[in-house]
Order: structure tokens, then C-alpha cells, then sequence
């Protein structure tokens, strides 16, 4: 740029201030962010965490109190959520429930998101569109749906009616992740992998699933997350033997006003925070 | 020399390598004209045969189908006499060589090669020992723990190829390998693919759309224009002694001449002009009865200032000069050919510099230089 404008005698003021300002930029190598963005950035990032800056220290307070901020330091809430078997039952359960769920939201996606690869057009658009309308339906609509489809089907309060319901709802988050990690899928390495006698099966071992294996992760996660929290679908389908851990915190809350929520709050909380960060651990082969 | 080889060769191969045979080989996609039009074709094993054609002509789908990649709409593809129309790709034991180079980004070079090996279930020794041999044959030892992105594109090609012939395939099929590389590498890859085919003696099958890649490698070439077969024949055959005009204009330059009846005696007349044609000139392609063209090669067509001065016996025409390109090692005149002003070429020597623009002249050549072909 500078170069152009000092060709020109005639513009030399121009040139100045030209030539300071993009040094200017060119020492950030990206425009500057203005003040004002930074102030909306802090405050939406306060918004979000300022839950958690009050539970996680409440769950500290002790037994008695359910108080911010709190008047002791205590582990007995903890203590109370590892040992009563409500809690850790629930606990155990939503675990069971999400990791099932989560598996067969990963397999049934991942091989949607091939299938629909494969295919083009309005048929292809469709089955994604029928594929996705859990993300988009009201929670309660889903909940009440699979509530009535369940009572019929003597599936309401079983782990399995958890697990299906769960999974349905997980499906989005793969079929989203994978389908977006096929768009960098050279579809030729299909055919190379065949000319050097791989039967599909074998290719898809070989070559697909590892190539689309953060896709497939992060999929993964996010339908064990969306299972881990998921409280409204739960609350329909539980039974006095088998809760899920939302479900007990909701309880929690409105029954039985129980502080030990404030732990299991926490707990989920980072538990979550840590499973999200995971897929940015994992790193491509090294490449250069 | 593979196990599996042996089970299902029939007794009919005897030279090394596969010959590949297909009858009536017809691939239609519901269009207006199907891609792959009833082509039959002999590839006898060891050869060279190269698939050239314009884009859109079907020399890739034909490919394809060989491969497996397409199903068949109707004939048959036989491998050493056995039907493999129906197999899928993985079980047809046929290497593959793509334009952008298809390695799998997550292996090493050496992970890439074995790919093949450990389908076919080998003791790991055995892969490791051919791994080092086939990358010895293209030359790329040492690389064995790159990936391919840190390798350059004539590299990766190069691992593409020692990985499509590791296996020792029934064939190796080549999909345009070097339309990708710059012109340098594309000529050293040529001399590279053409020594492998010398040592590994099995049958190659190239696609392009570049003739003098054609030229330079095929022990035969098969000339398609849309959908069909338009001649098969030694680049040599092809080049001298095309039957039509397609194939003509197709492989090098050629002053055409288009008659706009046929030839059947032995002389031929173009805008007044009457020429001797020579018998063994004539293409044997009926086409040439109703609608023939005269074609000469740009080297056969010599220049004089008059007709007098041209060799007896030859024929002529009047031309006028319209450019001269200096090409290093040769000239080449441009010329305006006969009444009409047909675009036409003579190479002259390269110290040639007697013409210039506008200069009137005669062009001759021999009779039996020319081809008559059908037009």
C-alpha cells in the first residue's frame, strides 16, 4: 500500500498518515478490538459463570446452612451426596443412562451422517430435517410425546426408556459434528481404499472413522452432556426405583429442600466443563 | 505370484500379466447419449494401453468400470478369460493410480505402502521387506515415517504408485496420475511409470486427455470420442495412419484438406487444385467413399516459391505466408493454404529464415505422405 501511494509526489500528506496507521495495524496483525466490545464480552462471560460463582462456594457451607456466602467451610455436603444412597444411586444411574444413551446416539448418528453424505437432494434434505427436529421441538412436547409412546410400550421408569429417549434427543449433536467433519472427507480415498482390496467395512475402520474421529468425539460428548442434564424427558419417565440425578436435584429443590444439591451442582458443573474441553485435547496426527 | 492370483488365473495366461478383455461394454446414465457406447476392446497382458480422449468422451468411465467403481449397463469385463463384471472393487485385485494421489493423510509413507499388504492379512516381516523394496523401486527410501503432507506433490504420487503395485495387481489402472504435476515433474513421473511398467511387466491401463503423454508411453492407444472407440493402434499407427479426421486433428497437427465427396479412384480434387493419391493412403474406413479429407503432416509439407521448383511428382497447392514462430530447434510457418485460405503449418529448418509475412508460396508433399481419411 505504501509503496502505490509513494509514486505519487502529489498526495504526500496522505501518505503520512496512511503509512502510520497501517503500522499500526500491522503491529496487532488484526484489526483492534474497540473498548466497547471487550466490555460486552466481560459482561456476557460474567453473566454465564455468576451461577457457578455461588453454588460452588455454598457447596462448601456445611450441612445447616444453604446460605451465600457461606458462614463455614464444610465437606459435610459433599460427604452427604457420596454416601446417601439417594444421591449417589441417582448419581449412578444418570451415568449408566448417559453413557448408554450417548454410545447408541453415536452410532445411530455417525451412520446417518455417512448415509446422508452419500445421498444428495431433497431426500437427503428431508431425512436430515427428520433427523434434527428434537433440537428444535419444546422439550415438554418431546417429554409428554415420549411419556404416552412409553406408557404403551411398558417402557416408563426402565433404563431402556431412558436410554432411547436420551439417545433420540443426543442423535442432532452427532449427525451436526460428523456431518461437518465429512465436508473435509476426500471421497476418493473410498475408491483407493477399495482398488487396494478393503472390503467397505474394513475402509471405514481404516480410513473414515479415523479421519472423522473428532467429529465423532465431539458428537459423543455433547450427547452424554445432553443426556447428563437432561431433567425434563427424565422427570416424565421416572419411577420410585430408578431416578436420574436432574431429577433428584429437582426433587431436591422442590421437595425436600436439601442442600446437598449445591455439591451435586458443582459436581456436575466441572464434571461437564471437563468432558466439553475434551475433544480439544485430542489432536490430529502430526502433520506439517 | 500372489496367492490369490494363482487360485483364479485360468490356464490361458501364460505372459506375465493380465489381459483384460471388454465385450459390448455399454455404462448409460439415462442421458440424451450413454457415456460408455458398446465398446469392445483386447488388452493383452504387459501392455501399455493408454485410454486418450477429450474430456466427456468416456475413457474415465470406462475405467471406472474396470475398476468397479461403476456397475455395467450392459456387456462384460473379463479378467484372464474369468467374468469380474459383477465383483465388487475390493475382490477384483486391480491397482489404482488417482490424479490427486488419494493417500490416506493419517499414515506414514510406510503405513500408505502396507495398506494393501495387511488387507491381505501378510506376516508383518514379509510387508516390511516389500514396503522397502517397492519404495526402492520409485525411489523414495528413507521417507518411510513422513505423511504425506510433508511430502511434494511428484512424491506423493510416487508412494501412490509403489502403493498400487505392492500388491502385485491382476492390472494397474492410471486415472490422468500426472494431470496434477507441473510440466518438469510430469515428464520425469513419465520416464518413472514407463521403466516401472519395463520391470513389473504387468498390463497398465492410462487414462488421459493429453496426447503426447499418450504418445510418449503406450505400447498401444485407444482414441475415444463420445462414447465410442474411434481407433485403436500403436501411437505410431494412430499418428501416421489415423482413419479419420477426429483422430487426425487429435494427435499432433495436420494440414486438412476436406474434400466434401469421397475418394475412389486415384486422383482427388480440392478447390481446383488436382492431387495424385497414392492407394495405400486410403483409409479403409467406408466414410471415406461418400466424405473423405486429405491430412499432412506439417513435417511432410515442404515450401517453394513456385510450383516449378517443386519435387516431380508431388502434389501442391498455393499458400500464403501469415507467421513464423521460431520454436528453438525448428520454425514453423503458418500458412493461408489454396483459394480459401485454410489454416495450415510447415515445419522449416531452424536456420531457415527465408520467409516472412506475406510471402506467396507453394506448398508440396509427397502422395504417399498424405492420408486420406473420412471426414
Amino acid at each position: 500500500m505504501s509503496t502505490d501511494t509513494a509514486l505519487e509526489p502529489g498526495t504526500e500528506t496522505a501518505y503520512v498518515t496512511a503509512g502510520r496507521k497501517g503500522r499500526r495495524r500491522r503491529d496487532r496483525s488484526v484489526d483492534p478490538i474497540p473498548w466497547w466490545q471487550w466490555v460486552v464480552g466481560i459482561a456476557v462471560a460474567i453473566y454465564f459463570i455468576l451461577p457457578t460463582l455461588f453454588v460452588i462456594p455454598m457447596s462448601f457451607g456445611g450441612n445447616g446452612s444453604f446460605q451465600f456466602p457461606p458462614k463455614e467451610f464444610s465437606l459435610d455436603l459433599y460427604v452427604n451426596f457420596f454416601s446417601n444412597p439417594k444421591w449417589i444411586g441417582s448419581l449412578g444411574n444418570s451415568l449408566v443412562v448417559a453413557v448408554l444413551a450417548s454410545l447408541l446416539a453415536t452410532v445411530v448418528g455417525t451412520a446417518a451422517a455417512l448415509g446422508l453424505h452419500q445421498l444428495t437432494g431433497r431426500l437427503s434434505q428431508f431425512l436430515r430435517t427428520i433427523l434434527m427436529v428434537s433440537m428444535v421441538t419444546p422439550a415438554i412436547v418431546v417429554a409428554v410425546a415420549v411419556y404416552v409412546s412409553f406408557l404403551q410400550w411398558h417402557l416408563v421408569g426402565s433404563i431402556g426408556g431412558y436410554v432411547l429417549a436420551h439417545a433420540a434427543i443426543g442423535v442432532p449433536f452427532v449427525l451436526v459434528s460428523v456431518t461437518s467433519a465429512l465436508g473435509g472427507f476426500d471421497a476418493k480415498l473410498l475408491r483407493a481404499s477399495a482398488s487396494l482390496g478393503a472390503t467397505p467395512w474394513r475402509t471405514f475402520l481404516r480410513v473414515t472413522l479415523p479421519l472423522i474421529s473428532r467429529g465423532v468425539l465431539t458428537g459423543a460428548v455433547f450427547a452424554f452432556v445432553t443426556s447428563l442434564d437432561e431433567v425434563v424427558i427424565a422427570l416424565f419417565l421416572r419411577s420410585p426405583f430408578f431416578q436420574t440425578l436432574p431429577v433428584q436435584m429437582y426433587t431436591a429443590v422442590t421437595v425436600e429442600v436439601d442442600p446437598t444439591i449445591a455439591a451435586a451442582s458443582s459436581l456436575v458443573v466441572v464434571t461437564v466443563t471437563l468432558l466439553l474441553l475434551i475433544p480439544l485435547l485430542v489432536r490430529r496426527p502430526k502433520r506439517r | 505370484m500372489t496367492t490369490t492370483t494363482a487360485a483364479d488365473a485360468p490356464a490361458t495366461a501364460t505372459r506375465q500379466g493380465t489381459q483384460i478383455r471388454l465385450e459390448h461394454v455399454t455404462k448409460d446414465y439415462g442421458l440424451a447419449t450413454p457415456a460408455v457406447d458398446d465398446i469392445s476392446l483386447t488388452i493383452e497382458p504387459g501392455e501399455f494401453m493408454t485410454l486418450l480422449g477429450p474430456s466427456g468422451s468416456g475413457k474415465t468411465t470406462t475405467l471406472n468400470l474396470i475398476a468397479g467403481f461403476e456397475s455395467l449397463s450392459a456387456g462384460t469385463i473379463a479378467l484372464n478369460g474369468a467374468d469380474v463384471g459383477k465383483l465388487p472393487p475390493h475382490k477384483r485385485d486391480l491397482g489404482m493410480l488417482f490424479q490427486n494421489y488419494a493417500l490416506f493423510p493419517h499414515m506414514t509413507v510406510a503405513q500408505n505402502v502396507a495398506y494393501p499388504l495387511r488387507e491381505r492379512r501378510m506376516p508383518k516381516d514379509v510387508i516390511r521387506a516389500k514396503v522397502q523394496a517397492v519404495l526402492e523401486l520409485v525411489q523414495l527410501t528413507g521417507r518411510d515415517d513422513n505423511y504425506p503432507t510433508q511430502l511434494s506433490g511428484g512424491q506423493q504420487q510416487r508412494v501412490a504408485l509403489a502403493r498400487a503395485i505392492v500388491f502385485d495387481p491382476k492390472a494397474l489402472l492410471l486415472d490422468e496420475p500426472l494431470g496434477a504435476l507441473d510440466r518438469n515433474l510430469r515428464g520425469a513421473l513419465q520416464a518413472e511409470i514407463r521403466r516401472i511398467h519395463r520391470e513389473v511387466g504387468s498390463t497398465f491401463v492410462f487414462v488421459t486427455h493429453d496426447q503426447e503423454e499418450a504418445m510418449n508411453l503406450s505400447d498401444r492407444i485407444a482414441l475415444f470420442n463420445t462414447g465410442r472407440i474411434e481407433q485403436v493402434g500403436s501411437p505410431e499407427e494412430l499418428y501416421r495412419a489415423p482413419e479419420t479426421l477426429f483422430t487426425a486433428r487429435f494427435l499432433g497437427d495436420s494440414n486438412v484438406f476436406e474434400l466434401g465427396t469421397g475418394v475412389t479412384g486415384s486422383s482427388a480434387g480440392w478447390q481446383g487444385a488436382t492431387w495424385a493419391v497414392d492407394p495405400g493412403t486410403v483409409s479403409t474406413h467406408p466414410g471415406v467413399l461418400t466424405n473423405a479429407a486429405i491430412v499432412v503432416r506439417p513435417e511432410d509439407l515442404g515450401i517453394t516459391t513456385t510450383a516449378a521448383k517443386a519435387p516431380a511428382g508431388s502434389n501442391t497447392v498455393t499458400a500464403v505466408v501469415t507467421d513464423v514462430e521460431y520454436m528453438g530447434s525448428y520454425r514453423t510457418a503458418m500458412l493461408a493454404l489454396g483459394p480459401s485460405g485454410v489454416t495450415g503449418r510447415a515445419r522449416l529448418d531452424a536456420f531457415d529464415s527465408t520467409l516472412s509475412i506475406g510471402d506467396e508460396v507453394v506448398a508440396h508433399w509427397r502422395p504417399e505422405r498424405q492420408r486420406i481419411v473420412a471426414a
